[in-house]
């Protein structure tokens, strides 16, 4: 069998996914959902005044936003796995890095995107100023990415266990320390009328470490899982 | 010589020498551990600022540092499991997450038990102390992953992947805490320049903390022998060696 072209390899693994995606809607929309009601049930435990919402407002945005990143990463690899076409995928000639390069594109594409649309609508709910949008749409849109790569760490670490959802979260919660830091920080920089490129620079290290790294990472993990 | 060490990988070959080896490193721990708290405890004079209180750091200081080296050291091993396959790699490594686990714990009980008379208060979310959480966290999770999977080879190489990807994580994890305005008085013993504390002060700590590196060899090579009869119970060795 003669290996495809790396990047005919690449498109046609983030196709398929994407293509699964949109064929059941309703489990696209899980996360984002979930994403709109931790925002809404945070403003409701803070009491109906406006007094320090807008101050916390980027942390809970963003802590949020890693909650639901997380809640759909479960669906990275285990109905691959259930049905089998995740042993496929390992034995594929393409190089597994790249094709789960694709896999959590895909993922970021469906999972962290919207998010970028939603964000927006609950900042100014939360009544962060509109200074402070443009950074927020910058750092969701560096961070995010990161919290996929790193995520999908964790979900190929668990994917044969049989109590593998609550585990994710106790692995990969504390690697998301840095992004939830540098993230929450620029936001809250813009907010206060500070510079907030230092934090989106290092948002922007951290995705180019996270996408050179993270990939292979993930291969191995993957393989020593169905190993 | 390379002989002798490759042989010395095989599980039973390192169960034996084990058992040869703990009581001697045990005995030594003792020994150290009596005098660098003889030396701390008692030789070494009241701090002028905090007076007594500051003796803790005789147990502080090395658990704290050794919650990094037993992180870095599972680390390598289990980059030493995955890359070469060594059974005593995965062995050392899985029974090193226990150990760094409580003395992360250890550093992080004591330092608030120091914390509440010095400061005013047990916990603040200061950079040195959030960065310890973390890391307790990070234990916690391969401890949780390595308990999960019944397949305990497969287990071990799971976790020996979290634990590099942690390793990476630990000093940006570090850094991004920094971000905070810090509570936590700098390090005191540096690499470079003389250290701002007192030799007295500073032998005995030495001592202790050579004596905590002791320690952890010590249980760590108790737990590997539990470990390899858990993990070798169907060779013929392990049950002759129970049946005996």
């Amino acid at each position: 069998m003669t290996a495809p072209a790396p990047g005919s390899a690449f498109f046609g693994m983030l196709q398929r996914d994407l293509r699964i995606a949109f064929r059941s809607p309703v489990e696209v929309l899980n996360p984002l959902l979930f994403f709109v009601i931790v925002v809404t049930l945070f403003r409701l435990g803070t009491g109906p005044g406006e007094h320090g919402v807008a101050a916390l407002a980027p942390g809970v945005l963003w802590v949020a936003a890693l909650l639901s990143t997380l809640l759909g990463l479960d669906a990275l690899f285990r109905a691959d796995f259930e049905d089998g076409s995740l042993e496929q995928i390992l034995l594929s000639p393409a190089p597994l890095p790249l094709l789960v390069a694709a896999k959590v594109l895909a993922h970021w594409l469906i999972a962290g995107l919207p998010l970028l649309v939603l964000a927006p609508l609950l900042a100014g709910a939360l009544g962060l100023g509109g200074e402070s949008l443009p950074v927020l749409l910058l750092s969701l849109a560096l961070g995010g990415p990161v919290l996929s790569l790193v995520g999908a760490i964790g979900v190929a670490l668990t994917v044969g266990l049989r109590r593998g959802g609550t585990i994710v979260a106790l692995l990969v919660l504390p690697l998301y320390v840095p992004v939830l830091v540098f993230g929450a920080q620029a936001v809250s920089a813009a907010g206060a009328g500070l510079p907030a490129a230092g934090a989106l620079y290092m948002l922007s290290a951290l995705l180019v470490l996270a996408l050179v790294l993270s990939p292979l990472a993930t291969a191995a993990a993957l393989r020593i899982s169905l190993g | 010589m390379l002989k002798y060490f490759r042989g010395l990988a095989a599980p039973m070959r390192f169960y034996h020498w084990c058992a040869r080896l703990a009581p001697w490193l045990g005995a030594c721990t003792a020994l150290l551990l009596a005098l660098g708290w003889w030396g701390g405890l008692v030789l070494a004079p009241a701090d002028y600022q905090q007076g007594d209180g500051f003796r803790i750091i005789y147990v502080h200081v090395p658990s704290a540092w050794m919650s990094l080296f037993v992180y870095v050291i599972m680390a390598g091993a289990g980059g030493v499991a995955l890359i070469w396959r060594i059974k005593i790699a995965e062995v050392l490594m899985a029974a090193s997450a226990p150990i760094g686990a409580w003395f992360t714990f250890l550093a992080l009980a004591t330092g608030s038990i120091w914390g509440k008379p010095m400061w005013g208060t047990y916990w603040v979310w200061d950079a040195r102390l959030t960065s310890e959480l973390i890391l307790l966290f990070l234990y916690l999770g391969v401890i949780a992953l390595l308990a999960a999977n019944e397949d305990r080879r497969r287990a071990s190489r799971a976790a020996a992947v979290l634990a590099l990807v942690g390793v990476v994580n630990i000093p940006i994890i570090h850094y991004s805490v920094q971000w905070w305005s810090t509570l936590h008085q700098g390090p005191s013993v540096g690499t470079f320049g003389a250290p701002s504390i007192h030799p007295s002060m500073l032998v005995p700590l030495l001592v202790t903390a050579l004596a905590f590196k002791l320690y952890y060899l010590t249980v760590l090579l108790l737990r590997a022998r539990c470990e390899i009869v858990l993990r070798e119970r169907n060779s013929a060795w392990v049950r002759d060696l129970i049946s005996r």
